[in-house]
């Protein structure tokens, strides 16, 4: 059976991208980002998942006002990267894994999520800087290294689904995944955030205190995260900072009780709090489980120690 | 009608894209999502005026586009990742546009994001409720008792 073995949230900054694609890494203002993912980048190299459902929003890349999907499951074989105006970013084609897309749809749907089923998408930033920051600059002759199920949500138009229903779609996707005979591991992205408002007169408003409030939550209660109203993070993180919706669709899909494998918050990237946590799925009392979770604070610890150098 | 006023037209400083601004922005985000193909580009660049009238918009929304007027954009129901191809197609950053929107030279918040953001502190609430929103209303209620 397909299972989910890990989370991880991440920020989606378009300005990473362009620092990526314009040789900035090295400059000490992106380096201090980039250097913050050199172990999740390990860490993702370990773990070697098969299939990523990367839960992200677009930015008027492949949805016009025209039509504003709530969720809507990419199930296409292929997603070519978008046109943001400055030519497609050079990053590879995002293969799908349609049959998994569509097992996931169709077991979401009849748990009552009235997903939107896509079967041609571009994607934007939104989920090819969070790849980018896990797998390394890849040309577009080269794969990405594993599969791709994009999961698009609306957090542009007010309102955007609630944290509350966004965690209890987590759940069915963690079911569905469950459900899929095929022996798969899989990972799940939540994106965006994390305190940020690029609009209006009180853009620039970043709230650190709040941010690593959040972090905590995701880590240890994520149920007090699903109660917190569309209002308190936008007056609170900035009006975009309600793009961290969505990073509880990714806890949702976790178990319970997760360990905090890994985290990264820097301040700014641009107009934006970066932010950054893996959390592992606590192994239930399967044999060999305990030694796996010793293995993970283990690895936590080699990691902070790493980044604290 | 008059827009219904909100909870979130309580922040400063912020036009809150809600399902009645979509709709009323519609031909502003329509016109901007046109940008993304360089013949209009061009188009829209060899003649403004003329190009705008495609999109059956107010004559608010035409003068805020004309005038590149950010904020009022947002205030007619423009939002910020479409207006931003506006931008792009004057060959600004989106950190330009940033800062205009805030009134400050691009230097200006580059640096102060640089030094952290701006803080939430004094930034909350246009009614002078300006506490973290999970306490606003219970610590007021407990003083008079």
């Amino acid at each position: 059976m397909a299972r989910i073995v890990a989370g991880i949230g991440c920020s989606h900054v378009p300005a990473i991208g362009a620092a990526l694609d314009n040789g900035k890494t090295e400059e000490p203002y992106w380096k201090r980002v980039f250097s913050g993912f050199e172990p999740s980048k390990k860490w993702l190299a370990e773990t070697k998942p098969d299939v990523a459902i990367v839960v992200y929003n677009d930015h008027a890349s492949a949805f016009s006002s025209d039509l504003i999907p709530t969720f809507a499951l990419g199930c296409a074989a292929e997603f070519p990267p978008a046109d943001e105006g400055w030519g497609p970013r050079p990053v590879p084609v995002a293969k799908g894994d349609p049959e998994f897309a569509v097992h996931i749809a169709q077991s979401v749907i009849l748990d009552e999520f009235d997903l939107t089923i896509v079967n041609k998408m571009e994607i934007d930033h939104g989920l090819t800087v969070p790849l980018n920051l896990l797998c390394g600059k890849k040309a577009p002759n080269e794969e990405w290294p594993f599969k791709i199920i994009p999961l698009a949500v609306n957090v542009v138009m007010y309102p955007p689904p609630t944290g509350h229903r966004c965690h209890m779609l987590g759940k069915a996707i963690r079911k569905a995944v469950e459900s899929y005979p095929e022996d798969l591991k899989v990972v799940i992205f939540g994106t965006g955030g994390m305190s940020h408002q690029i609009s209006g007169p009180r853009a620039g408003l970043i709230n650190s205190r709040w941010d690593k409030n959040f972090l905590d939550g995701l880590t240890k209660d994520p149920v007090k995260l699903t109660k917190i109203p569309h209002l308190e993070y936008m007056r609170e993180a900035g009006a975009e900072a309600i793009e961290l919706v969505m990073w509880l669709i990714m806890r949702g899909a976790l178990a319970d009780k997760v360990d905090e494998v890994y985290r990264f918050y820097t301040v700014p990237a641009s107009n934006t709090a970066v932010g950054h946590i893996i959390l592992e799925n606590r192994m239930r009392a399967a044999p060999g489980g305990v030694t796996k979770i010793r293995r993970a604070a283990a690895r936590a610890k080699a990691m902070d120690r790493r980044s604290a150098s | 009608m008059a827009r219904a006023q909100r909870d979130y037209d309580d922040i400063p400083g912020t036009f809150v894209f809600d399902a009645e601004r979509c709709r009323q922005g519609y031909p502003i985000n329509t016109f901007c999502m046109s940008l993304m193909k360089d013949a209009n580009r061009k188009a829209f660049k060899a003649d403004e005026t003329d190009y705008l009238k495609q999109f059956k918009m107010t004559p608010e929304q035409e003068q805020a586009i004309l005038k590149r007027d950010y904020n009022r954009m947002l205030e007619l129901g423009g939002n910020i990742y479409f207006t931003a191809k506006l931008g792009a197609t004057d060959g600004h950053s989106f950190q330009h546009l940033a800062a205009v929107m805030t009134g400050s030279t691009q230097q200006d918040y580059a640096a102060m994001m640089l030094a952290g953001g701006r803080s939430v502190e004094g930034n909350r609430s246009i009614s002078d409720k300006d506490r973290p929103a999970k306490t606003k209303s219970k610590s007021p209620a407990k003083k008079r008792k």
